[in-house]
């Protein structure tokens, strides 16, 4: 677990060999991996969607900020997202 | 019934029976050799596109071995192009630079490497090759090469799970991201063999004890991923995570079922040759057959536990007990439960009579269909 000022300013990649995906019959985002499949919520899907390997945590943050603005916490699900993630293996930082 | 019924996510394309080496404990049916009629490139171009229509996501190629089918490449590139995550399920056997390298090129996304032993005499004994381990090793550098993540995949049985270590090892130098140590499943050839391949449960146990500690020492490095054998255990496995809920197999010969092992229930399986995917999945006999839980006689109906384990595997239920309605006889609440205590029971007393190991061929499966 990282502190979050840290890991605000850090950029998250996803990991080699997994690969995000929009399944229009499952209606959400999936992170494919060899043979497995993680279906993923809207928040998580909205979140790695965005993560393009150049924009900092904080970055994706804001992205989603201006994307959707009458949501709210969007900045702690990020960093609970990308803290999650990396110990999952999903992600990592650059 | 067809609205609650989820679309297929997995898709297995069974390319082929045929294979180069002669594995006792093969998932595929005793009479394999009498199975012709492969579905030419065309249509399995077609069942790739119906599949991705209806929703599958993972696609497995396998067999047999599937670099036998020398149309793989264009099959791998099809797969891509419709959004498949591809996964290559192979012996190494028929694999070289130049074809990974089309295969990586066409946009094949994974190759699992199975190997029978960490030593080459074991190793190619099972196999029934010589060749085979050198082969292997030869191959793993390659898929490493080309930066392919490297699955490697043990069956585990008596007579190599006491390698372990040394099978672990082997993984290690190798470079592997995921190992499966996947205990022999008793269907088809493991089955005919299974006096032969369980394990006691004093091997199985250290077996299990030495993964654990190498999951622990090397956890960022490489995953491991333990198969137990469900003789072993009390309650069922939720077998292909529920009758026709998300796995579909198409078989070398077109017919589709809802897993791998199911051509042996007694059931007319539709063919895709001359039924569409979807209306297969959704509307077909076979696949509606064991969906949802009205199917189901005591224990299973009034167990509290149906929804997790749907009753076990069909399959087994009906190689043991005689009945694909019945429970699966690994649960202890099942009737039948006995048939594998006795099963377990003999492979914690062997006797000098075990019948050796019939090796999978077309020789003996022609032999075993005869019979």
């Amino acid at each position: 677990m990282m502190h979050a000022d840290r890991v605000t300013s850090v950029v998250p990649i996803l990991s080699r060999h997994f690969r995000l995906q929009w399944e229009p019959v499952q209606d959400c985002f999936v992170l494919l991996y060899p043979e497995g499949m993680v279906k993923l919520n809207a928040s998580a899907g909205e979140i790695l969607n965005a993560c393009d390997g150049k924009r900092s945590v904080i970055e994706i943050s804001e992205f989603l900020e201006n994307k959707y603005p009458d949501a709210d916490g969007i900045s702690g699900d990020v960093i609970d997202f990308f803290s999650a993630a990396e110990d999952k293996g999903w992600t990592h930082f650059v | 019934m067809s609205s609650r019924i989820g679309p297929p996510l997995w898709l297995l394309a069974e390319l082929t029976y045929r294979c180069p080496l002669q594995c006792p404990y093969c998932s595929n049916p005793l009479e394999f050799a009498q199975i012709k009629n492969e579905l030419s490139t065309d249509e399995w171009l077609q069942v790739l596109r119906q599949g991705r229509e209806l929703g599958a996501a993972q696609l497995g190629f396998s067999g047999g071995e599937p670099l036998l089918r020398q149309d793989l490449e264009e099959l791998a590139g099809e797969a891509r192009g419709l959004g498949y995550y591809s996964n290559l399920i192979t012996s190494g056997m028929g694999l070289n630079y130049d074809r990974v390298s089309a295969l990586k090129t066409a946009g094949l996304d994974h190759i699992q490497l199975s190997f029978q032993d960490s030593e080459k005499e074991l190793n190619d004994q099972i196999a029934g090759s010589h060749k085979a381990f050198d082969k292997k090793l030869e191959m793993a550098q390659v898929v490493k090469e080309f930066d392919y993540p490297m699955v490697i995949n043990f069956v585990l049985h008596r007579h190599n799970i006491d390698h372990i270590e040394s099978i672990l090892d082997l993984c290690l130098q190798l470079g592997a991201d995921y190992v499966e140590l996947a205990n022999v499943q008793y269907y088809g050839w493991g089955l005919h063999n299974r006096d032969d391949l369980m394990p006691s449960a004093e091997q199985l146990c250290h077996a299990e004890e030495v993964t654990q500690r190498y999951r622990k020492q090397y956890q960022n490095k490489m995953q491991l991923i333990f198969v137990v054998p469900d003789y072993y255990e009390t309650r069922p496995k939720g077998c292909m995570n529920g009758w026709g809920s998300v796995f579909l197999t198409v078989a070398p010969d077109g017919l589709a079922l809802p897993c791998h092992s199911a051509r042996d229930l007694p059931i007319t399986f539709p063919n895709v040759k001359t039924t569409a995917l979807r209306d297969i999945w959704y509307g077909s006999d076979g696949f509606n057959r064991y969906r949802g839980d009205e199917w189901m006689a005591e224990p299973c109906r009034s167990c509290p536990e149906k929804e997790k384990d749907f009753g076990g595997c069909r399959c087994q239920a009906y190689l043991l007990t005689g009945q694909a309605e019945n429970a699966d006889p690994v649960c202890d609440k099942s009737p039948h439960h006995h048939v594998i205590q006795a099963a377990v029971m003999r492979a914690q007393h062997r006797e000098g009579d075990v019948q050796p190991l019939l090796f999978r061929n077309t020789k003996n499966s022609k032999q075993l269909a005869e019979r």
